[in-house]
C-alpha cells in the first residue's frame, strides 16, 4: 500500500513495515521535549515509581516559557528542573541561554528530518518543517514515556495543503497561514497530519515554512510536514545531532483532505480577538489603536522576522503611545541581529529589546496587557486572557504589518511602508 | 446499562470545567460537582454512576485541561460518545481511564438506556433496540482504561517486570 510521510515516520518509530489510519500503535520517540513544565513532570515521573529515565540521551528539556524566572515558584520550577537533569543525566538541557524549545530544537540539530517527535508543548508541530513528525501530548504522557519510552498514538488522517504563485510584496508565510485557518477554522484539521507542499512552499525559506507548521496547531492538526530539499539539508548542516533519513509520501498515498491555495491573490491579514480562525483582510482592521506591539514567539521571533521589521522601522519612531517590545526567538536570533545591527535599529526606534524567550505570549511576565489594552501581536495565539488582562484584545499579524502598527499607533498595513 | 446524557456540537472545556476552578486544588467529589456547570446545572444532580455523555462533533474543544476529563469520570460517566473529539480531549480522556467513542451519535436521543461493550467494539441502544459499531480500542488502549489511566498503567506494568 501507498503511505503519507506521517504515516511512514509512525511506521518505522513503532517497528512495523506499514500502519494504517486510525491503527494505534506505540512507538518510541526520537526525541521528547519538554519546558518549564519538566518541574511538573519530574514530580508525576518519581510517582511512577521508576529510578532512572528510559534514555538520557533522547529527552530535551529547554527553559524557555518565563526565562529568567520572574517569581520564587517559577525559580524553584527552574531548580527542580537543574536538579533532575544532573541526577538523571539528561544530556541534551538547554538552560537561560538557548530560547524558544521549537526555535532550539531546530539550531540545536533536534529536528532530524524523518524522525519522530513528542514534545509537552501544543506547538510542537513546529518540527514538521524539517519534515518531522512532531506532536504535541500532555505532562502525564512525557512522564509516561521518560518511564517507558513509549507512548499511544493514533495513526492520522493525512490533509495535503498545496500552495503555488507566487507571493505578493508585504505578504508573508503568517499571512497565509493565518488565511488558511480562516478558511478551514481552528479544528479544520482536528487529529490530522497536514503535509504542505507546492511552489510556494518551495519557494521559503525554512524560517517561514516554519510559521506554517507552527500555526498547523491552530488548525488543530497532530502534526503539519514538508518534504525534505535542499534548503532543509542547508539548515541542517554541521547541526545536526545524528544522521538522518528523510521521508517521502509513496506515489498514490491517500490523502483523506485537500486544499489548494494560490499565494499570488493573497493581502496581509489579521485575526481578530479571541479566535485564531477570526481572519479578515487588514483592511477591516485599519483603524484600530493599539496600546502595545509584540514582536517574537516560535511563530514570528526569527532572524528574517526581525530583519523585515527592523528595515520598517529604520530611521522612524515608534508611535509615543505605543510599547513595543522585541524578543529575538533564540540566543543565535539574538546573535546574528546585533550583528546586523538590527537591535540598534528597534533600540534607536524606541523599541524594547529583551532576552530571547516566550516572552509576555503566555501571560506571565514581561509586558502583559492591562484591562481595555489592545495588542497588535505576532505570536500564535489570540485568547481571551492569553496575555494578561481578560478585558485586554490581542490582535495577530505579521512582523511587517507589527513594525508598521508599531510607527502609526494603529493597525496598518505594511504596504504603505515597504 | 446507563443513562445517555445527549448534547450538541462543540461542547468546550470551558463548559465542561470552567477555567475558574482550573487552578484550584479540588478533591476528585469537588471536581465532580463542577462537571458541566455552564452548560448543564442539572446535570450533576441527576447523573448516576454508570451513565453516559452523548455529544456532536468536536467534543472537548479548547484547552487542555485534564481536569474536563476527570471530572466527568468523578462525576460517575463511563464512556463519552461523540461524532468526533478534540484531538488533545480526545487523549486526555483515555490517559484518564475514560473511553472516547466516536460513531455517529444522531441516532441516540437525550435518556436513552445505552451499554458500551469496549472489547467487541459496539454501543447497544436498548431503548431503540439498536447497536451501532465502532472499531475495538486496541489492546494496550483497553488495559489503559482498565487500569484507570495511564500513570496507574505504566505504574503496573512497570510492578510487572
Ligand atoms: S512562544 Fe508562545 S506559543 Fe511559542 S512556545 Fe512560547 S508560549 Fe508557547
Amino acid at each position: 500500500m501507498s503511505h503519507t510521510i506521517s504515516q511512514k515516520i509512525i511506521a518505522r518509530a513503532s517497528g512495523l513495515k506499514e500502519v494504517e489510519v486510525d491503527q494505534i500503535v506505540t512507538p518510541e520517540p526520537d526525541w521528547v521535549m519538554s519546558h518549564d513544565n519538566a518541574a511538573a513532570i519530574s514530580k508525576t515521573f518519581k510517582k511512577i515509581g521508576v529510578e532512572k529515565v528510559w534514555n538520557p540521551e533522547k529527552i530535551v528539556i529547554i527553559l524557555d516559557h518565563v526565562v529568567p524566572p520572574s517569581t520564587p515558584e517559577y525559580a524553584q520550577n527552574h531548580l527542580d528542573i537543574r536538579k533532575f537533569v544532573e541526577e538523571q543525566g539528561i544530556k541534551y538541557f538547554h538552560g537561560l541561554n538557548a530560547g524558544i524549545c521549537h526555535q532550539v530544537m531546530a539550531e540545536r540539530g533536534h529536528d532530524l528530518p524523518g524522525s519522530l517527535i513528542l514534545g509537552s508543548d501544543s506547538h510542537t508541530p513546529t518540527a514538521g518543517a524539517f519534515n518531522a513528525f512532531a506532536a504535541g501530548i500532555g505532562r502525564s504522557e512525557v512522564a509516561a514515556i521518560w518511564a517507558t519510552g513509549h507512548l499511544w498514538l493514533r495513526v492520522p488522517e493525512s490533509f495535503e495543503i498545496i500552495v503555488n504563485g507566487k507571493m505578493p510584496k508585504g505578504v508573508y508565510a503568517k499571512d497565509l497561514a493565518l488565511h488558511i485557518i480562516g478558511d478551514i477554522r481552528a479544528d479544520g484539521a482536528n487529529y490530522m497530519s497536514v503535509e504542505f507542499r507546492g511552489e510556494t512552499i518551495k519557494d521559503m525559506t525554512m524560517a517561514s515554512r516554519m510559521v506554517l507548521t507552527n500555526l498547523a496547531a491552530e488548525m488543530g492538526a497532530k502534526a503539519g510536514i514538508m518534504d525534505y530539499d535542499e534548503k532543509t539539508e542547508e539548515f541542517l548542516k554541521g547541526r545536526v545531532l545524528r544522521d538522518y533519513t528523510p521521508v517521502k509520501p509513496d506515489e498514490g498515498a491517500e490523502y483523506q483532505k485537500r486544499r489548494e491555495y494560490d499565494a499570488g491573490d493573497l493581502v496581509p491579514k489579521i485575526a481578530f480577538p479571541h479566535t485564531v480562525d477570526n481572519v479578515y483582510d487588514i483592511e477591516k482592521a485599519e483603524d484600530i489603536d493599539v496600546d502595545q506591539v509584540f514582536l517574537g514567539t516560535c511563530t514570528n521571533g526569527r532572524l528574517e522576522d526581525l530583519r523585515v521589521a527592523a528595515s520598517i522601522l529604520k530611521g522612524k519612531k515608534v508611535h509615543p503611545r505605543v510599547r513595543m517590545l522585541v524578543f529575538p526567538a533564540s540566543w543565535e536570533v539574538y546573535m546574528d541581529a546585533m550583528k546586523e545591527g538590527i537591535l540598534e535599529t528597534f533600540i534607536r526606534a524606541g523599541a524594547l529589546v529583551m532576552n530571547p524567550g516566550c516572552g509576555p505570549c503566555l501571560g506571565a511576565h514581561e509586558g502583559v496587557l492591562a484591562l481595555g489594552e489592545r495588542c497588535l501581536s505576532t505570536a500564535n495565539r489570540n485568547f481571551k486572557g492569553r496575555m494578561g488582562s481578560k478585558e485586554a484584545e490581542i490582535y495577530l499579524g505579521s512582523p511587517a504589518t507589527a513594525a508598521a502598527t508599531a510607527i502609526k499607533g494603529r493597525i496598518a498595513d505594511p504596504r504603505e511602508v515597504l | 446499562m446507563g443513562r445517555a446524557w445527549k448534547y450538541g456540537d462543540d461542547v468546550n472545556t470551558d463548559v465542561i470545567y470552567p477555567g475558574r476552578y482550573t487552578y484550584k486544588q479540588l478533591s476528585p467529589e469537588e471536581m465532580a460537582q463542577h462537571a458541566l456547570e455552564d452548560l448543564d446545572p442539572d446535570f450533576i444532580k441527576k447523573v448516576k454512576p454508570g451513565d453516559y455523555m452523548v455529544a456532536g462533533k468536536n467534543f472537548g474543544m479548547g484547552s487542555s485541561r485534564e481536569q474536563a476529563a476527570a471530572c466527568l469520570k468523578y462525576a460517575g460517566i463511563k464512556a463519552i460518545i461523540a461524532k468526533s473529539f478534540a484531538r488533545i480531549y480526545y487523549r486526555n480522556a483515555i490517559n484518564f481511564g475514560l473511553p472516547a467513542i466516536t460513531i455517529d451519535t444522531d441516532k441516540i436521543d437525550d435518556g436513552d438506556e445505552i451499554e458500551v461493550d469496549l472489547e467487541k467494539g459496539v454501543v447497544i441502544n436498548h431503548t431503540k433496540n439498536e447497536e451501532y459499531r465502532f472499531p475495538p480500542f486496541p489492546e494496550n488502549v483497553i488495559k489503559i482504561i482498565e487500569a484507570g489511566g495511564l500513570i496507574e498503567y505504566v505504574k503496573r506494568e512497570i510492578g510487572k517486570n
